[in-house]
């Protein structure tokens, strides 16, 4: 199976071709830039250096958020499209997920990926190795980096932490509690080789037109629209004309 | 079959997602228009983060779709064009990431467009364009005069100072509880009063091309505060029509001026606002008196807001005349026409 593996959700863009579970081709850039500029530029060349057509591809898996709105969104409308353009499978995977598999698969200890989400909240989740398999434990979600290091410390057991550390969330990492180890930047940057791997095993999307980011936060608009309209939600706003 | 050319165009540059197929870019084969409207009237305008969610629920939906009301494959096209400015960076993004991506995926040429100039190629559907030419834009975000001495030559020679006319309109729409886009509503009322108020008519006998409605939008809430604090009512028809005629006087003048200094053989009149009766009406009447020679491209009613078919009328033009992006065309939100300058 040939997979092509999208992963713009934060600061680094990564992408990989793997073929049978080989990585053929990988590149990685994390320069805080466009990914927009970047990422069309990226597959097409290692395309070109693999000799693989467009028309090769079996599945394309991106990691669906959360992270970056703007960042999600790049990838997976490169996912989306392409797939639904070349009519071929749709995976998405969690972002964090993605980051979690940085750690080895023999760790005993509760993995906690986290992506900063700005004003003192983070990204997170966690999970934990099981027979080789990454099992969910608590499901992805938005939350401030203290009530996560609150309910770590809760845990009871070795935790711990994945992610890029950003200027403005550091000051909060400075005291984890005695049973959290925050991992070394080199674990921060996701693999797309990983992301295609976690890709190949799950089922393809049934329908890939209402396939969307997993933002985990809806906008500030609709937050303070709902307050004001509580039962009012549409299930769907758009309409052709 | 050798002489059809289609093109694929995408336009998501603000709350509209839009794919067409456009044949030799003068028959629209499909055009798939999906509108946020009812999505943004909730906030009263367009919300940047809601228009970029939505843009990508649509994107794949709306070009199946245009591909089978065309009835045509991927293999039959001749290239993919797409809106890359100006615009909402996020919303434009979506369109720019799904043309790059079906260029790459069928090996298209992608042609990059100007949403403006897609704007006025709404016009070409209703006749052929001959240059020189004119064109007066208005939508929701611009309001300009743009000279075009060729064909693929576009230079603004006056454009908005403060507000867009469309954007007034939105303005004082919600000062007369009318929700966004307030244009059509204001058009019917004004239609049934008469310019009682006399607003300003900025610039109007400035020597030069550019427009100015905020000192309008100031005059029009400030008669309606002070008639609320003095507990008065006002007709909402008169306070429509006065507004209007306003907003209309301005861009009827301007155009008529740079007319007179701008020798051309036709005048394009497009954009959102273009599909305003009140001046469509006057820009009949004036041109028939004033510029008889000259004839009037008016863009069709239903062409006159955000489509992709424009877009693919203006991306075959730019195809003929070597337009291509690579892999690594972003969204500019800003993206501008050349100012001529005298």
């Amino acid at each position: 199976m040939k997979i092509l593996a999208i992963d713009t959700s934060n600061h680094p863009m990564s992408v990989a071709l793997v073929e049978d579970e080989q990585l053929l081709a990988t590149t990685t850039l994390n320069m805080v830039r466009n990914h927009s500029i970047y990422l069309m530029p990226a597959i097409s060349k290692l395309f070109e250096l693999v000799k693989w057509q467009p028309t090769d591809l079996d599945r394309v898996v991106v990691a669906q958020g959360p992270g970056s709105y703007t960042g999600v969104r790049i990838a997976v409308t490169t996912a989306k499209v392409l797939a639904d353009t070349e009519k071929i499978d749709l995976v998405g995977v969690s972002s964090l997920a993605v980051l979690a598999r940085n750690v080895v698969p023999t760790a005993k200890a509760v993995i906690v990926p986290f992506f900063d989400a700005r004003r003192g909240n983070v990204f997170a989740g966690a999970y934990q190795w099981e027979d080789g398999t990454l099992v969910n434990k608590i499901a992805d979600q938005h939350l401030g980096i203290d009530t996560l290091l609150d309910q770590l410390a809760k845990l009871d057991r070795p935790v711990v932490l994945v992610g890029q550390m950003t200027d403005k969330i550091r000051a909060k990492f400075d005291q984890l509690p005695a049973n959290v180890t925050l991992l070394p930047r080199t674990y921060s940057i996701p693999s797309t080789y990983q992301l295609a791997i976690a890709g190949e095993k799950e089922s393809p999307v049934e329908d890939i037109d209402p396939f969307v980011p997993h933002y985990l936060r809806i906008t500030e608009a609709e937050a303070n629209w709902q307050k004001l309209h509580p039962g009012e939600t549409r299930k769907n706003y758009v309409r052709e004309v | 079959m050798a002489e059809r050319k289609l093109i694929l165009a995408f336009e998501s540059s603000c709350d509209e997602t839009s794919v067409a197929v456009v044949e030799n870019g003068t028959k629209i084969l499909s055009n798939i228009v999906a509108t946020q409207i009812d999505s943004h009237q909730r906030f009263g305008g367009v919300v940047p983060e809601v228009a970029s969610r939505h843009h990508i629920e649509q994107i794949t939906k709306c070009t199946n779709e245009a591909l089978a009301q065309a009835d045509v494959a991927y293999d039959d096209l001749t290239a993919v064009a797409v809106t890359y400015g100006p615009g909402l960076v996020g919303s434009l993004l979506v369109g720019v990431t799904a043309a790059k991506v079906v260029s790459w995926a069928h090996g298209l040429p992608l042609v990059p467009v100007n949403h403006m100039a897609g704007h006025i190629y709404a016009a070409r559907y209703v006749g052929e364009f001959k240059y020189p030419q004119m064109a007066l834009l208005v939508s929701g975000g611009h309001t300009e005069l743009v000279y075009m001495p060729n064909e693929h030559e576009y230079k603004i020679i006056g454009e908005t100072r403060d507000d867009a006319a469309g954007e007034a309109y939105d303005k004082i729409g919600r000062v007369l509880g009318v929700n966004y886009p307030a244009g059509k509503t204001i058009d019917e009322w004004a239609a049934k009063g008469k310019d009682t108020f006399h607003f300003p008519r900025a610039m109007e006998k400035e020597d030069n091309y550019d427009f100015s409605f905020s000192g309008l939008k100031s005059a029009f809430i400030n008669t309606v505060h002070n008639a609320d604090q003095r507990g008065e009512e006002l007709d909402k028809d008169d306070l429509a029509a006065s507004f209007q005629q306003s907003v209309v006087d301005v861009l009827a003048e301007k155009t008529m001026r740079a007319l007179d200094d701008y020798p051309v053989k036709q005048l394009v009149l497009a954009g959102g606002v273009a599909a305003n009766h009140g001046l469509r009406t006057r820009l009949d009447h004036d041109m028939a008196k004033y510029h008889p020679d000259v004839t009037m491209l008016q863009a069709p009613l239903k062409l006159c807001g955000d489509n992709a078919a424009m877009i693919g009328a203006a991306g075959f033009v730019g195809y003929n005349h070597g337009d291509r992006a690579g892999m690594d065309l972003n969204a500019v939100p800003g993206l501008m026409f050349d100012r001529l300058h005298e």
